[in-house]
């Protein structure tokens, strides 16, 4: 059934939309729950049938660049549409962040107190998360990347721990001011493109902004963008930021919005602003070396699991930017396989770490020892999660990560060589700070004689680590589906960066 | 030549304003001194919602008067309707407040007294030479030192008062003698003329430098904002609110136009002017509302800032796409600027006066419908999405930049604007902390808010979430500047 054309694109909207109506008229914490399990059902069918039809339009023959695609006049005076579409990139995120919300609610099944505000700021930011995705316009997609920032605020300074509110003051102001070089961005682009348009598609293909104003222009949005996708050295917000959140709001967080960081430096700055390239990319390529080995050095020596889990993600989140800007086929079909990938696992870990947390009240490494004779599923669950993490053939990530260095070593020249080696070396790091957590907090003695006491995971926080695991595993050992859909959609996108 | 007297009858805004103030002053000669003066709010209300309607569907929108005195445009006949439908909210949630002991015996005056202001700001804002102009000016400032006297049992009022009526005067001086130079140097005070008379010497730079000071104030540009604070924090709330939304709404529409139409020979001295002026605004606004315990003052210093973002809009060099993002933008302040002081108000009067913002510490608990469309109206402000505010900014932002590709000043000051936002979602987030994540054993108790109050929020909150989705009415406002320019 062809529900995706005119406009059914936005169904990715509306459906989160009638969840919060649903959630605000909920009467206790069952409806509430009710109204998550239903709409997260909803999307996670939705994105698996959008799925499905866009591979088979694609083995169908069409090779427009976008599928889907509509488009209504918004203001008309300032020539801003609303306009969608999806390609091979937006719908694999798509499939990510429903999967990530569909978790995540059984992540968080038993939060108190005020359950139902705190599913309904959880639902606005996936709002935006879902919106930004489908929109193909400038305006809209930066209206709907500020939506998916400010619940961030309350989720974590309500209902966080640790030092919350520094934590949510922190991440908000500094996602903030990575929106206002966004918008100058924006602005610069919408003035300089000639045909003062803010589609994106039109930009790209039209090509006229100079190359002096690009040069210019292209370190605003990437850092813009860069900031959420935690770019050395502005990922300062990352570590604490998840440290404090709540589980659902972690696994969301660095399981689908640092992806918006990437997916806008791919299809804002490097594919409007292809001419700032020569310029620009080797000065990135640095920031995001130093990115993926500092985040990985740093989860080393950290004592707090969510915080080794945040510097993991920083390290994961700077390889995507790392193979985007390595700028060919292959490495970014990785970057891209990267984001679902590690979306999936960083959303599995933050998951386990929280059902540990609600039980021993600690998160310190050295306090914790040998839970896997307390509580196996969940210790088991962690045991694969730490191994698709480091790149165990068999998992997701080790396909992304294959596929990124092998892209990155086709760049001949020495700088990109060098670049792409010491970024091989987080692969020895990562296996260092994994290995050591699941040794200290899995197996050893058990630490605190209180906890003998604890109980397994119950049923709710079982479907949420069975569902990631199995998202994870089946992605590693068939990923071709993913990697084709991907690859077309990148060609797509090189091919016009590259005219 | 005679004058011919029926022209009057075609400055239809003015006209209903006139005829709304003699029956607003009929009425509360019937009600003075009677117990039950119930129905004088609910009429003053009324007439004021038809009118801010009848302004935009009645007459004609274009008209010259008087000689060129008086000149109406679609824009400034636009935003006539939209400072009236500014005053019907500020009237219809001044209800509570005038009920009280203190403020039953100066209702009607409060009403006369806010229609005459907006009778001179649509004067002020129609004018067609400097002298209408002027006359427009004062009429809006000298009932606004009434208005803020109004709580005449505390002191706090009387000296807010007092300092706004001493930098009022002082500036409406230096504006004068701004505006005599410029009459010196050009010989006319009518725009169209003087317009094409003007020449760029040290002279009329100065003229236009005092003038815009004189301006500056009413809006409350930094270095023109000393009286801002206290003024805001002494008056009654609702005066409070219609200063900070249509006092300032007026005098930015009103300089806009003038700085692109009449002063554009010296277009190069103002843009540098305005360009000082809009980075001082923002930033030392917001570097001064980050220390404030109390809210008047915080909301003082927000609106200094604000101003500074209203005028940001001037320095594009596209006149209609800058007029149509200022009035945009105004609306949209107006809305989410008098959804805060409705709540404050409200606070205020149902705890013994407090203003403080200790006093919203755990606000969420007790009251939190008031704590939710609290938060609403300051992420509005504070430009996010999808609420009005973000749209305006973005527009105005847009505004700013528009035709001046090579130059990049207005980037650099668009940048520093955007820093500043930043800014700015920090302390108004601080207020959002106190509601709902700082703790208390005293939280204020829960109370219900009367009918006006309960109105006022819904009109303001139906704005602010919809102005910005719903493009027809930025489009109305665009058509409007077009149709002007």
């Amino acid at each position: 059934m062809d529900i995706f054309s005119n406009f059914g694109l936005t169904l990715f909207v509306i459906v989160p939309a009638l969840m919060l109506l649903g959630l605000w008229a909920a009467r206790d914490v069952k409806q509430v729950r009710g109204v998550m399990v239903a709409g997260s059902s909803v999307l996670v069918a939705l994105s698996v049938l959008l799925t499905v039809q866009f591979i088979n339009l694609r083995a169908a023959g069409n090779t427009d660049e976008m599928l889907f695609v509509s488009s209504m006049p918004w203001f008309k005076s300032l020539n801003i549409s609303y306009a969608i579409g999806v390609d091979g990139i937006s719908v694999v995120m798509l499939l990510l962040s429903s999967i990530i919300v569909f978790t995540g609610t059984f992540a968080s099944w038993k939060l108190q107190p005020l359950t139902k505000e705190f599913f309904m700021w959880f639902v606005l930011l996936s709002t935006g998360v879902f919106g930004f995705f489908i929109c193909i316009d400038l305006f809209a997609m930066f209206m709907f990347y500020e939506v998916a920032l400010i619940p961030m605020y309350l989720l974590i300074g309500y209902w966080g721990s640790g030092k919350k509110e520094y934590a949510a003051m922190k991440l908000t102001l500094m996602l903030m001011g990575g929106s206002a070089l966004i918008i100058l961005g924006l602005v610069g682009i919408y003035f300089y493109n000639g045909a003062s348009t803010m589609n994106i598609l039109e930009i790209a293909h039209n090509n006229n902004i100079p190359v002096d104003v690009q040069n210019v222009l292209f370190p605003f949005v990437f850092i813009g963008f860069g900031v959420l996708g935690a770019l050395f050295p502005f990922h300062t917000w990352s570590p604490i930021g998840h440290g404090c959140a709540p589980t659902s709001v972690s696994m969301l967080h660095a399981g689908v919005l640092m992806k918006l960081g990437g997916y806008g430096c791919f299809r804002i700055a490097m594919y409007l602003l292809p001419g700032a390239q020569e310029t620009w990319v080797p000065v990135f390529l640095i920031l995001t070396t130093i990115s993926v080995v500092y985040g990985a050095f740093s989860a080393c020596v950290q004592t707090d699991l969510k915080f080794i889990n945040a510097y993991s993600s920083v390290s994961h989140c700077g390889l995507v930017l790392f193979a985007l800007l390595m700028m060919t086929q292959t490495s970014c079909t990785g970057a891209i396989l990267q984001m679902l990938s590690h979306g999936l696992m960083t959303a599995l870990f933050f998951a386990l770490i929280g059902m540990i947390y609600g039980r021993t009240h600690t998160r310190d490494i050295r306090k914790l020892g040998g839970l896997m004779k307390i509580m196996p599923f969940l210790s088991v669950g962690y045991v694969i999660a730490g191994l698709a993490n480091l790149g165990l053939p068999g998992f997701s990530g080790f396909i992304a990560e294959m596929t990124i260095f092998v892209g990155s070593f086709e760049n001949a020249d020495t700088f990109h060589r060098c670049c792409t080696i010491i970024a091989c070396t987080s692969i020895v790091v990562t296996a260092v700070y994994i290995l050591r957590t699941v040794g200290f907090i899995l197996f050893e003695k058990v630490a605190d004689p209180h906890y003998e006491e604890l109980t397994d995971a119950t049923w709710d926080e079982k479907v949420a680590v069975v569902c990631l695991i199995a998202c994870v595993a089946g992605l590693g050992t068939f990923p071709i589906w993913a990697s084709n859909v991907i690859n077309g959609a990148v060609g797509n996108v090189l091919g016009v960066i590259n005219m | 030549m005679n004058i011919n007297y029926f022209q009057f009858f075609d400055m239809v805004p003015e006209a209903i304003l006139v005829a709304v103030l003699v029956i607003t002053f009929i009425a509360d000669f019937i009600a003075h001194g009677k117990e039950n003066k119930s129905w004088l709010n609910p009429l003053v209300s009324v007439m004021l919602l038809v009118s801010a309607i009848a302004t935009l569907f009645v007459g004609d929108d274009q008209a010259v008067l008087f000689g060129g005195a008086y000149v109406a445009t679609p824009a400034n006949t636009m935003m006539k309707a939209i400072l009236c439908a500014g005053t019907f909210i500020v009237v219809l949630q001044s209800r509570k407040w005038l009920s009280g002991e203190d403020a039953k015996a100066v209702e009607g005056e409060f009403y006369m007294l806010t229609i005459s202001t907006l009778l001179g700001m649509y004067v002020m804002m129609s004018a067609g030479s400097f002298l209408m102009f002027f006359l427009g000016l004062e009429t809006a400032s000298v009932p606004l030192a009434c208005m803020v006297a109004l709580d005449k049992y505390k002191k706090d009022s009387a000296e807010a008062a007092a300092k706004f009526i001493l930098t009022a005067t002082f500036s409406s001086g230096v504006m004068l003698y701004g505006l005599s130079f410029l009459y010196g140097s050009t010989g006319t005070l009518y725009f169209a003329d003087f317009a094409e008379a003007l020449e760029v010497n040290a002279m009329t730079i100065c003229g236009m430098v005092f003038f815009v000071s004189g301006l500056g104030f009413k809006l409350s540009l930094v270095p023109f904002h000393f009286w801002t604070a206290d003024t805001y924090k002494g008056a009654p709330t609702t005066v409070t609110g219609y200063l900070s939304v249509i006092s300032k709404g007026a005098a930015a529409f009103t300089l806009a136009v003038l700085l692109h139409h009449v002063f554009f020979a010296l277009v190069e001295q103002w843009e540098i002017l305005m360009d000082i002026l809009i980075v001082l605004s923002i930033t030392i606004a917001n570097l001064m509302a980050i220390r404030q315990t109390e809210l008047k003052r915080f909301m003082a210093f927000s609106s200094i800032s604000q101003a500074g973002y209203i005028m940001l809009a001037v320095i594009g060099a596209n006149a209609e796409a800058s007029l149509a993002s200022l009035m945009y933008y105004v609306l949209v302040y107006i809305v989410a600027n008098m959804s805060v002081f409705a709540i404050i108000s409200v606070v205020e009067q149902n705890n013994g006066g407090r203003t403080d913002m200790r006093a919203y510490d755990g606000f969420y608990g007790n009251n939190p419908k008031l704590a939710f469309l609290m938060t609403l109206a300051l992420f509005s402000l504070g430009g996010i999405p999808p609420f009005a505010g973000m749209f305006s900014k973005f527009f105005v932002f847009m505004a700013s930049v528009n035709g001046q590709e090579g130059n990049w000043l207005p980037y650099f000051i668009m940048f520093v604007a955007l820093i500043n936002t930043v800014v700015s979602l920090y302390y108004y987030l601080l207020i959002v902390k106190a509601m709902f994540i700082n703790k208390t054993d005293e939280p204020l108790p829960t109370f219900q808010s009367d009918g006006n109050t309960k109105l006022t929020l819904a009109i303001c909150t139906a704005g602010i979430l919809l102005f910005g989705v719903v493009s027809c009415i930025y489009e109305a406002i665009q058509s409007a500047c077009v149709a002007s320019c």
